[in-house]
């Protein structure tokens, strides 16, 4: 199956055998006559980064002039979140981290979605010529419309996918790139609500910017309302509704995102969707503006600091903190707060940063100090 | 600006996205004002309705006007930037709205990306475009591609092309697994060797501006080194040491643990600390391993080792261990330590001078394990398994006769594992 799935793919990327730099070249024999065959792949890989990366291979190596390709893919527990998004005011990163859930960052624009097993993720590749979200929504539509006629599912203008006219079944989002695109959306079967409604919280208070926002909306799981619809059935019909809508006869084929034979190259590409500098690091410059809640012993009273801070690619630019000065002496708030600047803004480097800097200052303030710095990082996520 | 590259300044527009889409939101700008572009070069980000597009460049160029700000409403078939391009050759009519496409030149069926200029060049030179490797981004063949083609026809001597770096995402496996040096592709470089120039030293320094961690670490060390350190070190053989672990290491692993010599460093520290009336004498001994992190140098604590077994705090540092690895250790870890215990012979090295880490008044750093010849009982030479360890303490507080006694004790420990046995707790 392995060496079917690459002569596949080496039809589609237009390699003749030689190695050589890719051109994107068709060969002679895919005339347009011979577009009857589709191309459904089934990622057998739970990883999102390892999903994702393979997204974005099957983007920019395969020519996708003549044909699409529908890709089935799903996780286990992470929330993605969108190309231009802030991860700290769309989700619950310590919560995440509890619970051993992913945070990753997709290449297509739109809001946060929170992934498990229950949860179908399909991708409809085409070139850029091709893209039609609507066409691509009807294929799930009218599947599900098959499997459950009593079931009223529609499509919105927003590319959702309600149920009931009211439950949100699928979310979409989309990447166009120079001559090609995608067009993903989930498919909620059986996801994990509860875990879905804990994530999908804000991290820190107080946070100011431009970058896209995600909607909530009511969601619901199709077994809520079909209790009998089994995964496989459901794969079964989209898959044949996909070819009933294309007039393809598709090939369908099991994909292992990690083989570097088939994929060269992928790893890099889901070790960069891993890193810090992808997930984190191209937040969309931000504010954030908080009280920070101070508390000692000694006293009886509460009182609270003002902290704004101006975070750019994840990294803190600048930072004010102002604390009462009967609480901590000026020249002590200020160098906390010289302290943050130029590391990134994460409780971890802070910690790092902030514990060394309360190694060097002993005395009667080292406790309100050290108060004001687990504040701090709390606020972080 | 050069007056070779002073071309007509072209306005590229937002060309159709589809969908009957008329405006989207610029979201993030690749290039700046007065950056070279090449054609395919990413420009810009935009959004439009849950749609993320990578806007490229359809020319060669210098970029001279951005039209929009982060965030801005850009229009569909306006301006979106400036090009300077390269020569009017360069400059490719084509209307915003009807094609994406940029220049191809089909030629038996292969589609082969090239500049106009490059086309030019190679049918004035009558090359056949699908004879010539491209090194460029996506296989785009460049005029240096020309250049080296021409060169191995005529065997002219031609100063030597620079190394064009593949750009291709993943190469296939053969060729990423030749080393750096040799070139995959022999028509890249010229092989006639090239004329001897002296080399012209092209580097800067460059100056940062200490921030972060890094500042704060300037400060901790600036007031460790007020305090009056002394050195005291020795030697000690581990040999006992190493045959005990060489036994233990399985048991340990069946049960999901990595055992290294820490583990036992530590023990026997917090043990030699144990009487009181020392000058370190303090109720929790919470030992401070130095670990070198991406992020820098970070010292992590295991909390109350005297209420620890041996494998309960490999078990710690083990899970210390990850935690730093992934960049996760937090306040906790990092504060609150009483003592620290440096192995930078992990890394090299025998004898060191640490530096002490305030507010804790005395620190160990510890060589590599070496197999040295020594003189063993009746005088013959054997195998040893040496250690050297130098111990930094802070002089107010603890005079060299307590380090002697406190270092001796330290090292009978472990010279003797089994003395362990009797005082354990």
């Amino acid at each position: 199956m392995m060496l079917q799935l690459r002569r596949t793919l080496a039809l589609l990327k237009g390699e003749t055998g030689n190695q050589r730099a890719r051109t994107g070249s068709s060969l002679p024999f895919l005339d347009s006559a011979n577009n009857s065959s589709g191309l459904v792949l089934q990622s057998q890989s739970t990883d999102v980064y390892q999903n994702l990366a393979l997204e974005d291979w099957i983007d920019a190596h395969v020519d996708l002039q003549q044909r699409g390709i529908l890709l089935l893919w799903r996780n286990r527990p992470a929330v993605v979140i969108g190309r231009h998004q802030n991860p700290w005011s769309e989700c619950n990163l310590p919560a995440m981290r509890k619970m051993g859930i992913a945070l990753a960052r997709r290449r297509s624009g739109g809001g946060t979605v929170f992934h498990d097993h229950g949860n179908l993720n399909l991708t409809f590749f085409a070139s850029k010529k091709a893209y039609d979200r609507k066409r691509n929504l009807k294929v799930v539509t009218e599947a599900l419309r098959r499997l459950r006629p009593n079931l009223d599912i529609r499509a919105t203008d927003r590319f959702d996918i309600l149920l009931n006219g009211h439950y949100k079944i699928s979310g979409t989002a989309s990447r166009l790139s120079r001559r090609s695109s995608y067009h993903h959306c989930t498919l909620l079967h059986s996801a994990d609500r509860s875990a879905l409604s804990t994530v999908l919280r804000p991290s820190c208070p107080g946070i100011l910017s431009n970058a896209t926002p995600s909607i909530p909306s009511p969601v619901a799981n199709l077994i809520d309302h079909a209790p009998s619809l089994a995964w496989e059935e459901l794969l079964e019909a989209l898959v044949q509704q996909y070819n009933t809508e294309f007039g393809l006869s598709s090939v369908f084929t099991l994909v292992d995102p990690s083989n570097e034979c088939v994929f060269p190259g992928v790893g890099n590409i889901s070790t960069e969707l891993r890193s810090w500098d992808w997930t984190f690091g191209r937040t969309p410059k931000f504010r954030v503006e908080t009280l920070l809640e101070l508390r000692d012993n000694h006293l009886p009273a509460r009182c609270s600091a003002q902290l704004q801070m101006e975070v750019k690619g994840g990294q803190v630019e600048s930072c004010r903190l102002d604390v009462p000065a009967g609480w901590l002496p000026l020249w002590l708030s200020r160098q906390l707060s010289d302290v943050l600047v130029g590391e990134r803004f994460c409780p971890h480097r802070a910690a790092a940063a902030v514990t060394a800097m309360l190694r060097a200052e002993k005395g009667q303030f080292q406790s309100r100090l050290q108060n004001i710095c687990e504040a701090v990082l709390a606020m972080m996520g | 600006c050069c007056t070779s590259c002073c071309g007509p300044v072209v306005q590229f527009k937002l060309s159709d996205i589809g969908e009957g889409i008329m405006e989207v939101t610029v979201k993030e700008w690749y290039v700046k004002e007065g950056d070279k572009v090449s054609q395919f070069d990413s420009i810009c980000e935009v959004q439009s309705d849950k749609a993320s597009v990578t806007i490229t460049s359809r020319y060669d160029g210098v970029i001279k006007k951005l039209y929009y700000d982060v965030d801005a409403t850009a229009l569909v078939g306006k301006p979106l930037v400036d090009i300077e391009t390269e020569s009017k050759e360069d400059v490719v009519e084509t209307p915003a709205m009807a094609r994406e496409e940029h220049t191809h030149q089909e030629i038996k069926g292969h589609k082969t990306q090239a500049t106009p200029a490059v086309r030019r060049l190679a049918i004035e030179n009558n090359i056949k475009l699908s004879e010539v490797v491209g090194t460029g981004k996506d296989g785009r063949i460049l005029k240096e591609d020309i250049m080296n083609f021409l060169a191995k026809q005529t065997g002219a001597i031609l100063p030597p092309a620079p190394v064009q770096e593949i750009q291709t995402p993943g190469p296939s496996p053969p060729s990423a697994a030749a080393p750096a040096g040799r070139p995959t592709s022999p028509s890249t470089l010229v092989k006639a060797p090239p004329p001897r120039t002296t080399p012209v030293f092209t580097g800067k320094d460059v100056t940062e501006p200490v921030k972060g961690f890094h500042k704060a670490m300037v400060k901790t060390m600036t007031a460790a080194l007020k305090i009056p350190h002394f050195g005291y070190c020795d030697e000690v053989d581990l040999s006992r040491l190493v045959a005990l672990r060489t036994e233990l290491k399985p048991i340990a692993e069946s049960r999901g643990v990595k055992l290294s010599y820490m583990p036992f460093f530590i023990k026997v520290r917090s043990k030699s600390m144990c009487s009181r009336g020392s000058p370190w004498w303090q109720a929790s001994h919470n030992i401070g391993l130095a670990m070198d992190t991406s992020q820098g140098l970070l010292v992590p604590n295991v909390k109350n080792v005297q209420l620890l077994s041996v494998f309960e705090i490999a078990q710690e540092l083990n899970r210390l261990q990850a935690l730093g690895t992934a960049g996760q250790l937090g306040t906790a870890h990092l504060s609150g330590g009483t003592f620290t215990l440096s192995n930078i012979g992990s890394i090299g090295g025998t004898y060191a001078k640490p530096v002490i880490l305030p507010p804790e008044v005395a620190i160990g750093a510890l060589g590599k394990i070496q197999v040295l010849p020594r003189f063993g009982a009746g005088n013959q030479v054997v195998r040893a398994h040496i250690m050297n360890v130098s111990w930094s303490a802070d002089h107010r507080v603890i005079d060299g006769a307590t380090m002697c006694r406190f270092s001796n004790l330290w090292r009978e420990y472990l010279e003797n594992p089994a003395a362990m046995v009797l005082d354990l707790k």
